[in-house]
């Protein structure tokens, strides 16, 4: 397992009269090289709960294991599991600060110590990776549009090398195409680098796409965990969660309802769109 | 009756040096003619970069033409003396709910447009109360609005317009940092005022399903005007979209993809419902099938 969460329960403003529950009790465990999709509306403690996952906040109570050692054992180097699992937040781009998209790109590598070369060269397998071309590199990152500056921070957390990528609802605010190519970048690396992925999104139908995965936040607790699919067929319950299945997976309960022999669990376009031509006879 | 215009609206984002030399010159709209009929909903789609944010800016002047005209109600936005009158008319509401509201209190918030254009107190205080009703938020008048979810305060941003008395809002992206229950809660809440009250609402989003009960919806690529028409016309032609680089509801997608296997479905259509009613009979056609 790269990452276990045991009981994990965190209390915001703890003996404050604010004092309010982020997190009850989560647990569960994610192997190498799953792609998690992460949902649940704001304010389910999905945020929060990332953020523990790299030692950034810090649980009330429950444990955090990296490979089965505690993130809060006694010598273990928080600065080393952050290289390691990467966060990209939400509007990262918010975070540029460098003069030129390489140099920004630098600064994390620069930061663990290594050497010269070594920060050029993963710098460039960085910028590479999230497709971003090489025209841009000596440009200012203000002077790029919303998708190249996502791309620009992501790379910057790329270029840290780490096993398992974070992603806070990193297609936020971009056009349909760009959302997709972000995602379908992100899904290469998944399969190319054997990168561990962790998305949480608003987005039912790019879930249902991309992870193999999905775990649902409600008020601070896992409400639920499997395959998109398995997750999709509680979509009454997704629904009283402020949430949705994607429109197709209605489609076919609706179908179902009306007696046509339909599967269920259909959560894509192309899924959707084979089983019924099948019943057409196509 | 319209109530904005535009003609060969032109506007350059221009780049200068130090010795105010131009550097670069960056066309966002380029010779764009459109007419926004009073009392419609029209939604502005359009990828990343493709001007819809910079035409927004052109209606309420914090942009004003490059080359052309833009009026609105008959006033020219490049006339510096109507420009008040002219934000009166049209009130804006962006992405991101923080960076909009300033008060304390929601209350307070909401009353401080008019207030500052020296509306008498009781007054204010009448607008405020009509506003809150206007987008639901009577409840949390007295809240403080860090309090409150995305989508809440982006209703009370909505509500801070309304008590300007606009005739038009001009939504950019106002749902694209909400989750699905806000986003459902802004839209319904713009939906009301444009039905209800008769504002005219222009709202520019990426998501498409917020579109299809638009009045019309207008596609804009490199500055230019390239589809208009009702929804159902415009998601008809989910090939071009896709050109555009954008993209068309789950259920538009499915019924297109079954047309283009043969199955004999009309194009454009919008709600599962209407997917539903048009592909029972054909399935109930061929039950010997199944």
């Amino acid at each position: 397992m790269v990452i276990k969460v045991e009981h994990l329960t965190h209390i915001y403003g703890q003996g404050t009269a604010f004092e309010q529950y982020a997190l009850k009790d989560v647990s569960f465990e994610i192997p190498e090289r799953q792609f998690v999709g992460l949902i649940g509306h704001t304010g389910s403690g999905k945020s929060t709960l990332i953020q523990h996952l790299n030692g950034l906040v810090r649980p009330t109570s429950g444990t955090i294991r990296f490979h089965e050692t505690d993130i809060y054992s006694e010598g273990y180097s928080l600065k080393d599991l952050r290289s390691k699992v990467g966060l990209v937040f939400q509007y990262p781009e918010h975070q540029l600060f460098e003069i030129d998209v390489f140099s920004d790109v630098c600064y994390g590598p620069k930061n663990l110590g290594l050497s010269e070369d070594e920060i050029k060269m993963r710098a460039r397998e960085a910028l590479k990776l999230v497709g971003l071309k090489e025209k841009y590199w000596e440009q200012s990152p203000f002077e790029l549009s919303g998708g190249q500056k996502r791309r620009v921070a992501i790379a910057g957390v790329l270029a840290m090398k780490p096993e398992v990528l974070i992603l806070d609802e990193p297609t936020a605010g971009l056009d349909p195409r760009g959302r997709d190519e972000i995602l379908d970048q992100i899904q290469v690396l998944h399969e190319s680098q054997g990168m561990t992925i962790i998305l949480v999104s608003h987005s039912m139908e790019d879930i249902a796409k991309y992870a193999d995965r999905l775990m649902v936040m409600n008020h601070g607790e896992k409400a639920f965990d499997g395959t998109p699919r398995e997750v999709f067929e509680h979509y009454k319950e997704l629904e009283a969660m402020g949430l949705a299945a994607p429109q197709v997976t209605y489609i076919s309960h609706a179908l179902k309802e009306y007696g046509v022999p339909v599967k269920e669990d259909v959560t894509t376009v192309e899924e959707a769109r084979d089983a019924i031509l099948k019943l057409l006879g196509k | 009756m319209n109530i904005i215009k535009a003609s060969k609206l032109i506007y350059d984002y221009i780049r200068r040096d130090e010795e105010e030399k131009i550097e670069e010159v960056d066309r966002a709209i380029d010779n764009l003619d459109v007419e926004i009929e009073k009392g419609t909903f029209v939604a502005i789609l359009g990828h990343n970069g493709s001007g819809k944010s910079t035409f927004a800016k052109q209606i309420n002047g914090i942009l004003t033409p490059t080359e052309g005209t833009v009026w609105v109600s008959d006033m020219n936005t490049a006339d510096e003396s109507s420009i008040w009158e002219i934000r009166k008319k049209a009130g804006m509401v962006f992405q991101n709910p923080d960076n909009q509201i300033i008060g304390n209190v929601v209350e307070e918030d909401v009353g401080f447009g008019p207030e500052n254009i020296g509306i008498p107190t009781a007054d204010i205080w009448k607008r405020v109360d009509e506003s809150l009703e206007a987008v639901g938020m009577t409840a949390y008048r007295y809240k403080s609005p860090n309090k409150l979810s995305g989508g809440q305060k982006q209703r009370v941003a909505i509500a801070g317009v309304m008590a300007m008395r606009p005739q038009c809002i001009v939504l950019d992206e106002p749902t694209a940092m909400l989750d699905p229950n806000g986003r459902k809660e802004v839209i319904k809440t713009v939906q009301e005022l444009n039905r209800q009250e008769g504002i005219t609402v222009l709202l520019i989003t990426h998501y498409m399903e917020e579109v299809i009960e638009a009045d019309r919806v207008i596609v804009m690529d490199d500055g230019k005007l390239v589809m208009d028409g009702t929804p159902r016309e415009v998601f008809s032609r989910v090939d071009e979209l896709k050109s555009y680089r954008l993209d068309v509801p789950q259920v538009t997608e499915l019924a297109y993809e079954l047309c283009k296997a043969g199955v004999d479905l009309p194009k454009g259509i919008l709600s599962q419902q209407e997917f539903l009613d048009h592909l029972l009979p054909i399935l109930e056609d061929r039950r010997e099938l199944w």
